[in-house]
């Protein structure tokens, strides 16, 4: 079973080579520029603005949580 | 130099590297992008259901996949699954244990999952005659904080004992367990493409793993207290974090760092929860402080508040459809907005 580690017998030593293990794997990572990554987040953003019903709102007459008046409601 | 002291060097001298690649590809901030940007319209929404039916704090939400039905947790011992659209109660499933944490949807709306301090995740069919439990996931040391259902065969679990879990329902044993983390995991989130989650915890990271083979790919930091709030954006590239330490922090996972902040000096209670809207833009964040801020995630900026529950807000969710959000508070009420 893939990452099974009994913690109770772990000891110190153990752990602090968990955590230098761990940072070798993630100080490899090729990583973008932040320019890139905040542009590109920025356009997928502002490209469903005009959808979302929360910035947007909603009629009155298509919105499913508005209160339903009159009739008669069996719990 | 003993070998604790040896491996300690080289843990900090590889930290150190990994700021100093952070650094270097930082070249510049969603502050300066976003100052070009149309600010968001002051939003205003309306309460327009209060679900009344819990007796006591509600402690988790989450909607259906069909974005009508939900289920409610509360430590009044009941998961309530709702029609939101009508405000009734369609199902109600009683607790073996009354301190649940948190509760799920399945995808398929056929099972829900709770659990809480009986360091167990107890999975309900609520599609037969009356709801039946179908596997109690008994093997976390630590309490039951969050899970999220992947199928009708795999959920996640985040737990108090400092690991997260993927267990097979079809034998209730586990497949994967994700160990890193050195605080409680409070919180996770799954990538929109399932092949990655990322949880939150009391060591103030917040950590993505590979589903598949439980290894750790990625650790963020910067809080300094307990995350225990987190979503992915349905991009899958970035993330957002809420934690007691008062502040909610994007973290783009191309990057590998913050990318954004949403903290106000006035503001001194901690996240408890965060939801996203449809686009992204507006995030929806449950404060110790009975309220609930609405915060534009380009600009950063606070550009409404959602206030009505007399107590904290302890849970929010939006539906996949986006048309509303919803507030779970210790008060016993839910609150449907839009």
């Amino acid at each position: 079973m893939p990452g099974v580690i009994n913690m109770d017998e772990l000891t110190d030593v153990d752990k602090a080579k968990m955590e230098r293990d761990q940072k070798k794997i993630e100080v490899k990572l090729e990583r973008w520029l932040t320019s890139k990554c905040c542009t590109e987040f920025m356009e997928a953003v502002q490209a469903g603005v005009e959808d979302d019903t929360l910035v947007k709102g909603i009629a009155e007459d298509k919105n499913p949580f508005k209160e339903l008046k009159g009739g008669c409601v069996v719990c | 130099m003993g070998e604790m002291d040896t491996l300690k060097k080289e843990a900090d001298g590889l930290k150190a590297q990994i700021e100093a690649g952070r650094k270097a590809v930082n070249d510049t901030t969603m502050a300066t992008l976003a100052s070009g940007v149309a600010a968001a319209p002051r939003v205003q929404l309306k309460n327009r259901k209060t679900l009344k039916g819990h007796l006591a704090k509600i402690y988790g939400l989450h909607w259906s996949a069909d974005n009508r039905h939900m289920v409610s947790a509360s430590q009044d011992g009941k998961l309530l699954i709702w029609d939101t659209y009508t405000g009734n109660k369609v199902y109600a499933v009683p607790l073996k244990s009354s301190w649940v944490m948190s509760c799920s949807m399945a995808p398929s709306g056929n099972l829900v999952a709770s659990g809480g301090l009986d360091n167990m995740c107890t999975i309900a069919n609520i599609k037969g005659a009356s709801p039946k439990t179908l596997r109690e996931l008994d093997a976390h040391e630590g309490y039951l904080s969050h899970s999220r259902f992947l199928n009708d065969s795999e959920i996640l679990t985040a737990s108090g004992d400092t690991t997260c879990c993927l267990w097979d329902l079809e034998t209730g044993k586990q497949k994967v367990i994700y160990k890193s983390h050195v605080g409680d995991c409070m919180c996770l989130a799954v990538s929109p493409d399932q092949n990655t989650f990322i949880s939150g915890a009391c060591d103030s990271s917040a950590k993505l793993w590979d589903i598949r083979d439980g290894g750790c790919k990625q650790t963020f930091i910067g809080h300094t207290s307990d995350i225990n709030a987190i979503a992915f954006y349905p991009s899958g590239t970035a993330v957002i974090t809420g934690s007691d330490d008062c502040t909610l922090k994007m973290y783009d996972l191309r990057a590998d760092q913050e990318v954004n902040g949403y903290q106000d000096a006035a503001l001194n209670a901690g996240v408890t929860s965060v939801s996203l809207s449809s686009s992204g833009r507006l995030i929806f964040a449950g404060y110790d402080n009975f309220n609930c801020n609405i915060w534009d995630s380009l600009k950063a900026e606070k550009v409404g508040v959602l206030s009505g529950h007399d107590n904290r807000v302890s849970c929010i969710g939006v539906p996949d459809d986006g048309l509303g959000v919803c507030t779970g508070s210790w008060d016993s009420f839910l609150k449907i907005w839009n």
